[in-house]
């Protein structure tokens, strides 16, 4: 990535935006939960979220089979190429004639048995995953699945889609995704001494508050980014209890604890102190039913320490970055104005947050701050004109700190080289979440880095796939 | 069995190709899918999109739009972006999705002129064909609607005692952005050409509407045969084939080129009957492509032999020159689509993975992107020539510049 374009660049540049033109509202004028009208989408080069492709390596030993058309597999294959887990991704393409004969059926489960054959070790897993043309057509996904069971009775199948179509019906892909890695789990004996954390993709910080409850108690955690082996994988079905945070998680946990009858707790991520103590609260009070624990909530006192802890991070920060405008964008974590909220209540001048629409969690902070922040702008990250605001922006070459971005996607529009870099909430949670943020905020303000290296890798994080 | 691939990564698709193909020519180009597809090209197929603004969007087409034929909102989206971002044309590209819905790109294309006053172009691609394909298409719809007839500024003959002649097929799919366009650019006007357009990077839309002011186009990859075959039919300007990799085939090549246009412009003066577009080739009829079954020093296909793996215009060029330079007969396993004629009797079209398997017995080495490196059998000599329409940006930095450099294939000898 480091080989630059040679030719003409910018030299047949087409008609170009200056900053001021961006497509931008001021918070008070925008409508909950679409603050812009759908168009045509554009896809900035940030590239750090994860894709369907990573979350399913990450259940270990596990074999991904995609059956797209060609242009559908390039990315995924080209994901997997590039976290160097090519030995365990295959393809099977659809061309047109299998739309015009009819055969999806047959393709799919002749393909993955011809690739079964092939492989040099049999994997425990696979997950098959169709696509969209697998939807219109009407495809007989249960026959196919039920097929490939009876032919290879060793291995665990489970249904994947990478169907973008279906976006906006129902499940989303990367819900989906999260749902169908732990359809692989076995039914297993619930052991009172486990739990397991569902469906993130990055590893629960081991300070977060999340991790010091479970300790605090003495449970055996178990947490898919953590398992070495696929009988590793399997005992995440021991749990007493399962936990997810991460809001797209939620879907598989609930399905995952209906089948084997066991309680799924959804903690809110969040930056506000007194939803932070409520979600906490609600967890003790569930291992403490499920696992016969005692004394897992927070003391008054403990409360307390933490929020001062906190107060005096913001403070510290504060007194660091100054007035140095600061952007938010909605992959750093998966509430953007809930962590402008904390930020504007303390004096930081937020002045954009990137997001194109508000999540359901949200909307509180949201609604708050139309009211009370009614100046501060939301930008959308996929309109058509957004394609110019890198070169709109000219801060990465200045000196000093111009803007502080949180997020890459805030950090590529406003081509800033001094940026927080973390997606997906980089597996923080409670109030550990408010002072890690506040010091890789710190650390950005004063460490520039690589934004134009750094926002093109796919899934950050992503080497923990890697066993 | 056919369409599997345990282990290889899959070529760029057609609608990439059409992407890739307009990239720098000032239009915004739609692809008519759900989503993905733009990520996709913008992070593995497209070494421009951070420093190069180019408007290449996505419909985001959703299940309740495909199903109720809703094209009003794609209309509607492109003619709100159109009036706000200005571009020279607009270009529609296909998915699976809308193939299978059988959307009408041209009429919609239609439309969309009509209502904005912005030439529109519609490329039906399924996104189940290779780049070659879309970028072929691509530019081919460019020839037929934007190249103008010569008028003054063309003879017929040399002007200046330059044969003019424009380069088609240049993508960086194919050449990646490592200079290889530049070098090729330069072989020529060191050997007394005129380039008049090089389709397309480095020339604008406005450059390539004079294409017909050319002597001769030179195809240097498949991406090239829609625009040869669209200037050749309107405007009778022959082709020739071949990428000048190597020392001995860049002049043979030049030299061919000069002999085969005059006698082309010859023919034509003494009123000849117009050739069919794939007799007006003047390169691969030619003999200097060798046949691939012995090599320049005798070396028979039975001994050992080269498979060089990848886009037909430049295996061919590629295997060429291994058997004059090396003295090993070499073969071309095509992965892309390549038009009838082009390849020689010894080559093979492999768009698949047990295609390519079987070839490679008996081979003596084998020249290829390192994604296929997994299939080669053991004590193959491998020599990796990444190519980013396979690999994408994987290897980037190391694919070589073939035309400036061909010491890559020192390994062979």
């Amino acid at each position: 990535m480091k080989n630059e374009t040679k030719s003409n660049l910018k030299s047949v540049k087409p008609h170009k935006l200056t900053a001021t033109d961006l497509p931008s509202v001021r918070i008070a004028d925008a409508s909950f939960p679409a603050p812009f009208r759908s168009g045509l989408e554009y896809s900035s080069p940030a590239r750090g979220t994860w894709n369907i492709v990573q979350t399913g390596m990450l259940v270990p030993e596990c074999h991904e089979i995609y059956v797209c058309a060609a242009g559908c597999l390039r990315g995924v294959v080209l994901t997997a190429a590039e976290m160097g887990l090519m030995d365990r991704f295959s393809t099977v393409a659809i061309r047109e004639n299998n739309l015009l004969e009819g055969d999806m059926e047959t393709l799919v489960i002749e393909g993955v048995t011809d690739i079964i054959g092939k492989l040099p070790k049999r994997p425990p897993a696979i997950l098959v995953h169709t696509s969209c043309v697998h939807h219109f057509t009407g495809t007989d996904l249960d026959l196919i699945y039920r097929e490939l069971r009876e032919r290879f009775p060793d291995i665990d199948f489970a249904d994947a889609y990478m169907n973008p179509i279906m976006r906006k019906s129902g499940l989303t892909p990367d819900q989906l995704m999260r749902r169908s890695i732990y359809k692989l789990l076995h039914e297993r004996e619930a052991d009172g001494d486990t739990v397991s954390i569902i469906g993130g993709d990055i590893p629960t910080q081991p300070d977060s508050d999340l991790t010091r409850m479970l300790e605090r108690a003495g449970l055996t955690v178990r947490e898919v980014t953590s398992c070495k082996t696929y009988d590793e994988f399997q005992k995440m079905a021991e749990a007493k209890a399962f936990i997810s945070y991460y809001p797209d998680a939620a879907p598989g946990g609930d399905a995952l604890a209906e089948r084997l009858g066991r309680s799924h707790y959804k903690l809110k991520m969040s930056f506000d102190y007194d939803e932070i103590d409520e979600t906490f609260a609600g967890l003790a009070d569930l291992l403490e039913a499920e696992t016969g624990r005692t004394g897992l909530k927070l003391t008054v006192d403990e409360i307390s320490a933490k929020r001062a802890e906190c107060e005096a991070a913001l403070a510290e920060t504060k007194e660091i970055i100054g007035d140095t405008p600061v952007v938010i964008d909605y992959t750093y974590f998966p509430r953007p104005f809930g962590l402008a909220k904390l930020l504007l209540d303390h004096d930081f001048n937020v002045t954009k947050v990137y997001a194109d629409s508000v999540p359901g969690i949200d909307r509180e902070s949201f609604e708050t701050l139309k009211t009370e922040r009614p100046d501060l702008l939301i930008y959308p990250t996929v309109h058509a004109d957004m394609r110019f605001a890198n070169t709109a922006n000219t801060a990465a070459d200045e000196e000093g700190c111009k803007v502080l971005a949180i997020g890459q996607k805030a950090a590529y529009f406003e081509n800033t080289n001094n940026f927080v870099n973390v997606v997906e909430g980089g597996g923080m949670n409670g109030y550990e979440a408010i002072t890690r943020t506040c010091a890789l905020m710190r650390d950005a303000y004063i460490n520039k880095k690589d934004m134009r290296g750094l926002v093109q890798i796919k899934g950050l994080g992503c080497e923990v796939c890697v066993r | 069995m056919k369409q599997t691939a345990r282990i290889i990564s899959t070529y760029s698709a057609d609608v990439m190709g059409v992407c890739s193909a307009l990239f720098e020519l000032g239009g915004m180009v739609v692809m008519h899918d759900a989503s993905g597809c733009n990520s996709t090209y913008t992070t593995h197929d497209e070494p421009r999109w951070f420093d190069m603004d180019s408007m290449i969007y996505i419909s985001g087409l959703s299940e309740m739009e495909a199903i109720m034929g809703d094209d009003e909102k794609l209309i509607g989206d492109i003619e709100e972006a159109a009036a706000e971002l200005h571009p020279k044309f607009i270009a529609l590209a296909g998915s699976p999705v809308s193939a299978m819905t059988g959307f009408d790109y041209e009429a919609v294309a239609s439309v969309i002129e009509l209502r904005t006053g912005i030439p529109a172009l519609g490329f039906p691609t399924t996104g189940m064909n290779t780049y070659i394909h879309g970028a072929s298409m691509a530019l081919a719809g460019i020839a037929e609607r934007f190249v103008k007839a010569p008028g003054n500024a063309a003879s017929g003959g040399k002007r200046n005692g330059k044969m003019r002649i424009n380069i088609l097929g240049l993508t960086p799919l194919d050449f990646s952005t490592n200079g290889t366009d530049a070098s090729i650019v330069k072989w020529l006007e060191s050997g007394g050409f005129e380039v008049v357009s090089k389709w397309v990077m480095g020339s604008t839309l406005e450059e390539l509407s004079r294409a017909a002011e050319a002597d001769v186009n030179l195809v240097v990859s498949a991406s090239g045969f829609g625009a040869a075959k669209v200037l050749y039919e309107k405007f009778g300007i022959p082709y020739a084939v071949g990428v000048p990799v190597g020392n001995e085939l860049p002049g043979l090549m030049a030299d061919n080129i000069r002999i085969k246009v005059e006698e082309f412009a010859q023919a034509r003066a003494e009123g000849e009957a117009p050739l069919s577009f794939e007799d007006a080739e003047i390169s691969v009829e030619s003999g200097i492509f060798l046949n691939g079954r012995s090599s320049g020093d005798g070396r028979s296909y039975e001994e050992g032999f080269v498979a060089v793996i990848g886009e037909g215009v430049t295996s061919l060029s590629l295997a060429s020159s291994i058997e004059m330079e090396c003295g090993i007969p070499a073969k071309v396993l095509c992965a892309t689509e390549c038009p009838d004629g082009i390849l020689r009797e010894c080559d093979r079209m492999t768009p698949d993975e047990d295609d390519i398997i079987p070839e490679l017995k008996g081979a003596y080495a084998v020249i290829a992107d390192p994604m296929y490196r997994p299939i080669v059998p053991e004590g193959v000599k491998f020599i990796e020539l990444p190519h980013e329409a396979f690999s994408g940006r994987l290897y980037r930095d190391s694919i070589p510049d073939p035309v400036k450099d061909f010491t890559f294939c020192e390994a062979l000898i």
